[in-house]
């Protein structure tokens, strides 16, 4: 053989595949990425306190509001308008602003009856930010921007609104209806629902007495002891009622008095103002611990005005307490069926369609779970507990209504399929070695997988429950049908015995933006917040995963493989 | 099956009537009681589902001696040695004829807890099998799993184990350490020391050395041959040397058959069977 061997250069088979493959992974992040700016932007700058400007319209414009030629307000749109809308002038105008819109949150909405508008960006001629202006964070209405003109004190003393103490007053006056806010809060919330609660449970006992037809001594003096013991709760209830009432009065003993962009002069009760700033004063480091004041108290707060104002820390915490509790519920259950079916269940065909079943049960839309929940749980559970230990308040339902207990077991049992599978390659992963090993020692099957075998899973079985954790907490579907309400008066877990109220119906975030976004009266107002509540939706998910993802870390180390 | 029944009967009450456990240790040291039969392989065979890996073997293994099975992969001879402790029990669809007598006692007898048989013998395996806890946990395991938890008692086993295991010097200063934290050699060490933590009659050991280096496996050999004045060792290995080096006598498998089996000396220097010759001296295997 004289041939001369060479090395040809050879394109290597199949390498515009691997560009494609690249390509894929790319567009998931680029999405993913996408996704997560757009949430952070929105659901962030709400909370960033922006100026307000006074928008003067041209007289031979068209643009009028409310028959004046000045608007105030946030500028939170500005686009194209509709060509459908313009008149043939505009259409033909020289000027591209007027074919142009921008929208302004105007606030005042009990002055104007809407809080957002549009006008043409050609009818305007100039845009000031005046100092003087205030926007307040009202308890009804939304919030009011204007100009301040004075304060009024109960006794008739006033100060003017350019007096250089009118700020501090102001600040002061609204610290103090802050503080008596609160304190009305404690007497109705806490104290007077207290001895509601109470009140209730007698009544309850008394109705059940009543109903009695031939009542025996014995339990005529029962109902004259229960009668009796209301009269003292009616008697504790009286002062409370009057001091809340006396608090009440007093929040509307000063009154600021402003007048908005149209003129009209307005008077606004000091105890209904939550907060107020000069959004055109502020400087940097103002405006970021207005920033950050306002994220603690949307937190924090809880929701009002049909949940578009105010915070959301019962939704937080509802979707907190559900997964909680659904970990609880789906942890044993899925890490016991694992086991039986891997290392006890003899495999064959059974064993197989067993398994076939458990992954096609993880396929299964979230609604029918939902319903099996309303069918199983709530009628049929919840009902035959009302029957057995709350007759007494029959017909009201206890647990034979939605409720967070059974909600958290609905979405167990919808995450279940995850937690097995999980668990079941976890324990399969288990090496031999350390099997034998055991069994060689003396220990029966249960106490190797006692000692090694689950030990040495753990992590596996926690990225499973990682899993049921993040597919639960975002699920609204089922929930809408278990006990998720737009609004609960209470929170699941509270200082009332017996501390933790597995019946009560709870707050969600997932429901929550479904409320805010599709069921709100002012979509446009309730926009920001969806996406600040879907940012805190997505965190909690992030930190709940976390927390797992940390613990599951410290398993590995401790159970690392090392050689093997 | 017919034949686990018929060896039953064949042995009838005397499997019955196990010998104390404390005399076989405490007992005269006469060379007769030495080498006296401790286990006890009759017409032993074996399946894997239908495959039959084992033929009608027939073997008196001496007690407090090391005895050596040898053969090219596949001969059959882990599968033996695994069934002494019925650790194939694990695998589906197996099942054997003939039987196991350990003290003239059946392994397979129904009156017999597999746990109970495991406790009697000890088992290293091929690849060292630490268990991911710490290195006292692990020489402890054996005695927690049956219900010991005597602190006094746990600690002294851990010495004398370690100790017995030539490992006590070098790991007496971190036994709450990971039993990962050792070197391959360490390993092994530490899992024969697991394995006579419970004082087993029996050590079985598949291959115990073929993952280590030869410095390390000159430490566990040395370690055979203290180890053997307390307990009947069998020991599975392609390292021809390391057979003739520590065992007293040496088993030759050869597709599930038993070729020959004899002193060790006899096998290598003066093998009965050709068979036999051609393997020790490397002609083929």
């Amino acid at each position: 053989m004289n041939e001369q061997r060479t090395f040809e250069p050879v394109k290597p088979a199949g390498e515009p595949l691997v560009w494609v493959t690249a390509m894929g992974l790319a567009i998931g992040l680029t999405m993913i990425a996408g996704l997560m700016t757009l949430i952070l932007y929105n659901g962030i700058g709400v909370f960033w306190p922006k100026r307000v400007a006074l928008v003067e319209f041209d007289e031979a414009g068209a643009t009028r509001f409310q028959g004046g030629l000045h608007v105030m307000g946030i500028v939170t749109i500005e686009q194209d308008r509709d060509l459908r809308d313009l008149t043939p002038e505009q259409l033909q105008s020289e000027n591209p602003d007027d074919r142009r819109e921008k929208q302004l949150f105007m606030g005042n909405r009990d002055a104007f009856g809407q809080a957002f508008a549009f006008f043409n960006v050609g009818d305007i001629v100039q845009i000031t930010y005046p100092p003087n202006v205030i926007r307040a964070e009202r308890v009804e209405w939304g919030d009011a921007i204007f100009i301040p003109v004075r304060l009024e004190d109960a006794d008739g003393e006033t100060i003017a609104a350019d007096d250089p103490e009118f700020d501090r007053v102001l600040r002061q006056r609204v610290r103090e209806a802050a503080t008596r806010r609160a304190d009305i809060n404690r007497i109705e919330r806490h104290q007077i629902g207290r001895i509601n609660l109470q009140m209730r449970e007698l009544e309850l006992e008394e109705r059940f007495y009543l109903r009695i037809e031939e009542r025996t001594a014995a339990e005529e003096a029962a109902l004259r002891n229960i009668r009796q013991r209301i009269a003292e709760l009616n008697a504790h209830y009286e002062p409370l009622a009057m001091e809340a009432n006396a608090l009440r009065q007093q929040q509307r003993q000063h009154t600021l008095v402003y007048e908005v962009v149209t003129g009209a002069e307005r008077r606004l009760a000091v105890g209904d103002i939550i907060g107020y700033h000069y959004p055109n004063r502020l400087t940097l480091g103002g405006r970021t611990r207005l920033f950050f004041a306002h994220i603690g108290s949307f937190l924090s707060g809880y929701p009002r005005e049909a949940n578009t104002e105010g915070g959301i820390f019962p939704a937080i915490f509802g979707t907190f307490v559900m997964t909680l509790i659904m970990s609880i519920a789906v942890m044993p259950f899925g890490v016991m069926a694992a086991i039986y079916l891997r290392e006890y269940a003899k495999q064959g065909p059974f064993v197989r369609s067993v398994r076939i079943a458990i992954n096609n049960l993880a396929g299964v839309p979230s609604i029918v779970f939902g319903i099996f929940g309303l069918g199983f749980f709530v009628y049929f559970v919840g009902g035959s507990i009302d029957q057995l230990f709350f007759s007494r308040a029959l017909p009201t339902p206890t647990f034979g209504t939605g409720g967070i207990l059974w909600a958290a077991l609905t979405l167990a049992l919808m995450t279940v399929p995850v937690v097995i599978v999980a668990t079941e390659e976890a324990l399969a992963a288990v090496s031999r070695g350390v099997r034998e090993g055991s069994l060689a020692c003396g220990a029966s099957k249960w106490q190797t997988i006692q000692h090694l075998v689950l030990p040495a899973a753990a992590p596996g079985i926690l990225t499973g429950l990682v899993l049921a954790m993040a597919r639960g907490a975002g699920e609204v579907a089922p929930l809408m049908l278990v006990g998720v309400v737009a609004l609960a008066p209470n929170l699941p877990i509270d200082s009332l015995f017996p501390f933790i109220h597995l019946e009560r119906k709870f707050m969600h975030l997932g429901f929550h933006i479904y409320d805010l976004g599709f069921q709100s009266p002012d979509s446009e107002a309730a926009k920001p917040m969806v996406f600040a509540t879907t940012l805190v939706l997505i965190l909690l998910v992030v930190v709940l995963n976390l927390t797992a993802i940390l613990v599951r870390n410290h398993l590995r180390k401790k159970y690392a493989a090392g050689t093997f | 099956m017919n034949a686990v029944l018929e060896s039953d009967t064949k042995n009838g009450s005397s499997t019955r009537q196990r010998r104390p456990e404390v005399s076989s240790r405490s007992g005269s040291e006469s060379a007769e009681a030495v080498n006296a039969s401790h286990i006890s392989i009759q017409n032993y065979g074996f399946f894997y589902g239908p495959t039959q890996v084992l033929f009608d073997l027939n073997m008196d293994i001496p007690e407090r001696r090391v005895t050596a099975m040898i053969g090219p992969s596949g001969c059959g001879k882990s599968t033996l040695l695994r069934n002494i402790n019925r650790m194939n029990d694990l695998i589906p669809g197996i099942r054997h004829s003939g039987d196991i007598l350990i003290e003239g006692m059946s392994i397979y007898d129904p009156y017999l807890e597999v746990i109970s048989l495991r406790k009697r013998i000890g088992m290293v395996f091929q690849k060292s099998n630490p268990f991911p806890k710490s290195i006292y946990e692990n020489i402890v395991y054996s005695l927690r799993v049956a219900g010991r938890n005597k602190k006094s008692e746990l600690d002294e086993t851990v010495e004398s184990s370690l100790k017995a295991a030539a490992l006590w010097d070098e790991v007496k200063d971190r036994l709450h350490e990971s039993a990962f934290s050792l070197s391959g050699g360490q390993m092994q060490r530490l899992c024969i020391a697991r394995a006579i933590a419970n004082r087993p009659e029996i050590l079985l050991m598949d291959e115990p050395c073929s993952a280590l280096d030869p410095i390390a496996t000159g430490k566990i050999e040395d370690l055979i041959e203290e180890l053997k004045k307390e307990y009947t060792i069998i020991i599975v290995t392609h390292n021809m040397q390391q057979a003739a080096r520590v065992s007293d006598r040496t088993a030759f498998l050869y597709m599930g058959k038993l070729i020959e089996y004899a002193d060790t000396e006899t096998i290598f220097m003066n093998p009965r069977e050709q068979q036999t010759e051609a393997y020790v001296s490397g002609k083929f295997g």
